[in-house]
């Protein structure tokens, strides 16, 4: 009986498969108002377990797919021929190259991904910017390019917080950090100051000093002046 | 006693006419009748939703909060290491409700809790193998821990995980002790370094480096978080899957009693747990709830449940004479402003006079404390604070190692328990011989909340496959407590 209730239930739910997987990435992206499909779904899923656990299901196969990715996707569309020295397209054919520079940009790139770098213990520059996937844990596994990892560009990367920049104590050659559009550092001025004095040699652009402080009000200020007048005037009497 | 449903309401139809005194006017009169209306219309609706099928209403009056009448595993204790439990005996057992767990916890607030008073670290260094590997299992699972423990249409769960690392600093003594334990740890994976005094110095210039011959350094892997966060998000998605959650003390045990005879001729009580009785809170009332397996999570005080069931307690000589080791130790954290003191690098620095200091946020604020001589235990009675003993243990010892603590003031202080295995200071997991079903996973002396979702998953396999699957676990198990062999662990802060 129970089988034929979870046959009938997941009959119910295929049609809404699709439209769950068309959900989460809708949810995640941090769409403003969900559509009919969303709330219809999410109210399912609060009456039968069924549905709860596709939309659980549908979660885990998309983390898979993350990490699917980063461990097959690397070896055709990493390494752009960008890369300074002696590298050009034949370096396929010279597997044990060193590679000096890595582009990553917009790629799913997760800790998992690291596996396939770990190796490359020359490398020198790494762009990360704008890779949605990239947290703390990911910077932390970074210290394998401690001795050589001289630029990190950590541009609009959603997921980094203090806790993770921390582990960047590690690269002790760290020339040039790009910290910008990290939209979860509360005082990105305070944490530039933390970076240079952590990283001495280190150049660290994408924070102003005075971002993250409480800018004063122009009208405050005036009215500051004003009370000023007076208490001087009223000491003069 | 047999409820009413209409106690509380007043008849709809009498209304009283307002008094009329010489002050009010005929408007006013009006706006109370209109404002009595309304009221008595919602509480008319609220009465008659209550009478119709659908409602909770029960003329019963029963408590509120009591626990299931029968259950198949009861865990007794609600901090970290309770809910892993729980959470992944249901991650096991993959039917919705082919297992009923039941986590009893005494405190609502969890205001004594040693989870939400701990500092929050996890480090892999350890002597230990089994510890090295119960922690880096611990921190894999929280690298996917949204994986793991989220739950649909909630927000995912963030840790506040700062990865610093640990910061160990050896003396001239120890320093062999600390290669053995680099080998030990690389062996078994964990990421750690370790650094001469020059290189110390190169690293952190505000370490005074007096005394210390050899430091290791967490790379990776290591650091602090927030446990009020992990214990939430693993409360959370336990409860989705269908863990009861029951608010009561434990007071007693209802057994069935079996004498079987040992090789020598002894013989012995062995009991086998029938029912639990949960008493509620502030109250005389007691629930005796039924089940199969009981796990004894409950921390410092563990020793009192294993009592309950007589452990401890029979003649010196025989197995049912050795107690459980398990005692709460009360240890202070106080939190530190220094404005001068050292930046975002500072790693949980452990220094081997036993003093501990780790980086809060980002405004100058930082966690210190230290063990007291075995000797010299505070009084476990209340959770209050010793501030002569920072004044005169911990702030000197920490000046010395920092000179820029030499100017600090002491913002905050509290009191937590562990708790403390007497016998060797490391976890004790598995069955007691002379209770076949009640499983211990306690004792791990201030390292419970790092290796709690390993040893959640360990209990779980235990339970539901009999043995261990992931992790061998089997040195730290009980019977060595009875045999008399200890495995000590040197890394205890």
């Amino acid at each position: 009986m129970a089988a034929s209730l979870l046959s009938q239930a997941m009959k119910r739910c295929s049609a809404h498969t699709c439209a769950a997987v068309a959900v989460r990435r809708a949810l995640s992206s941090g769409a403003a108002t969900p559509s009919v499909y969303t709330r219809f779904l999410l109210k399912l899923s609060h009456y039968f377990y069924d549905v709860e656990n596709i939309l659980d299901w549908n979660n885990w196969l998309r983390s898979q797919g993350v990490i699917h990715k980063n461990r097959f996707a690397g070896q055709s569309e990493w390494f752009r021929p960008d890369s300074r020295g002696r590298f050009s397209y034949d370096f396929m054919s010279t597997p044990d190259a060193k590679i000096e520079e890595v582009d990553l940009s917009g790629t799913l790139i997760n800790h998992n991904g690291l596996e396939n770098l770990v190796k490359q213990n020359k490398l020198q520059t790494l762009s990360l910017r704008g890779c949605p996937e990239v947290d703390d844990w990911f910077l932390a596994r970074l210290h394998v390019f401690g001795e050589s990892l001289v630029e990190l560009d950590l541009s609009h990367c959603s997921r980094i917080t203090v806790g993770g920049l921390a582990a960047l104590q590690n690269l002790r050659k760290l020339e040039r950090l790009d910290i910008s559009g990290l939209p979860r550092l509360q005082n990105p001025g305070l944490v530039r100051i933390l970076l240079e004095e952590m990283l001495p040699h280190c150049q660290v652009s994408g924070a102003e000093y005075e971002q993250g402080l409480i800018q004063p009000d122009s009208q405050e200020q005036t009215e500051g002046h004003h009370e000023a007048s007076t208490h001087t005037g009223l000491r003069h009497l | 006693m047999w409820r009413k449903l209409f106690t509380s309401v007043p008849a709809f139809r009498a209304l009283k006419a307002p008094c009329r005194s010489f002050k009010s006017s005929s408007r006013g009169a009006e706006k109370d009748f209109f404002k009595d209306l309304d009221a008595q219309l919602r509480a008319f609706r609220d009465k008659a939703a209550a009478a119709m099928p659908g409602s909770d209403w029960s003329p019963i009056e029963l408590t509120p909060g009591l626990p299931p009448e029968r259950a198949d595993v009861v865990i007794v204790g609600g901090g970290v290491v309770g809910w892993s439990i729980a959470y992944w005996l249901k991650m096991k057992a993959r039917v919705r409700d082919g297992l009923r767990v039941l986590v009893v916890e005494k405190d609502p607030t969890y205001s004594q809790a040693s989870t939400v008073l701990s500092c929050g670290g996890i480090r892999q260094q350890f002597s230990l193998k089994e510890n090295i590997m119960l922690s880096l299992f611990s921190a894999h699972f929280m690298k996917n821990i949204n994986n793991h423990l989220c739950v649909v249409n909630e927000d995912p769960v963030d840790l506040q995980f700062n990865h610093s690392g640990y910061l160990f600093l050896a003396s001239e003594k120890s320093a062999h002790i600390m290669e053995e334990n680099y080998r030990t740890q690389r062996y078994v994976g964990a990421k750690v370094a370790l650094l001469s005094p020059s290189q110390l110095k190169e690293r952190f210039p505000w370490m005074n480096m007096e005394g210390v011959a050899l430091a290791s350094l967490g790379l990776e892997n290591e650091g602090w978080f927030d446990p009020w966060s992990l214990l939430n998000a693993l409360r959370r998605k336990a409860v989705s899957m269908g863990v009861y959650q029951c608010f009561g003390e434990v007071t007693g045990f209802k057994c069935a009693a079996n004498l079987a005879e040992t090789t020598d001729g002894e013989v012995l009580n062995v009991q086998r747990i029938k029912y639990v009785n949960v008493r509620m809170p502030n109250s005389l009332e007691y629930q005796p709830v039924e089940c199969a397996v009981v796990v004894n999570a409950a921390g410092a005080n563990s020793g009192k449940i294993a009592s309950m069931l007589g452990i401890g307690l029979g003649p010196k000589e025989s197995v049912s004479g050795v107690p459980l080791p398990v005692e709460p130790r009360k240890r202070f954290v106080y939190v530190v402003h220094c404005p001068d003191g050292p930046g975002l690098d500072t790693p949980f620095l452990i220094d081997y006079s036993g003093v501990y200091c780790r980086r809060e946020g980002l405004g100058g604020n930082y966690i210190t404390g230290m063990s007291p001589e075995e000797t010299e235990e505070p009084d476990i009675s209340n959770l209050d604070v010793d501030h002569e003993f920072f004044q005169e243990k911990v702030w000197h010892r920490l000046a010395h190692r920092i000179p820029a603590f030499e100017q600090l003031k002491v913002s905050n202080a509290w009191a937590g328990f562990y708790d403390y295995n007497t016998f060797d200071q490391n976890g004790i997991i598995g069955l007691h011989p002379l209770v076949p079903n009640m499983y211990f996973a306690t004792g791990f002396s201030g390292h419970g909340l790092q290796q709690s979702p390993a040893v959640g998953l360990a209990v779980a396999e235990l339970i539901l496959d009999g043995g261990y699957k992931t992790i061998d676990l089997s040195a730290l198990d009980l019977k060595r407590i009875l045999l008399q062999e200890p495995i000590l662990e040197s890394n205890i802060v």
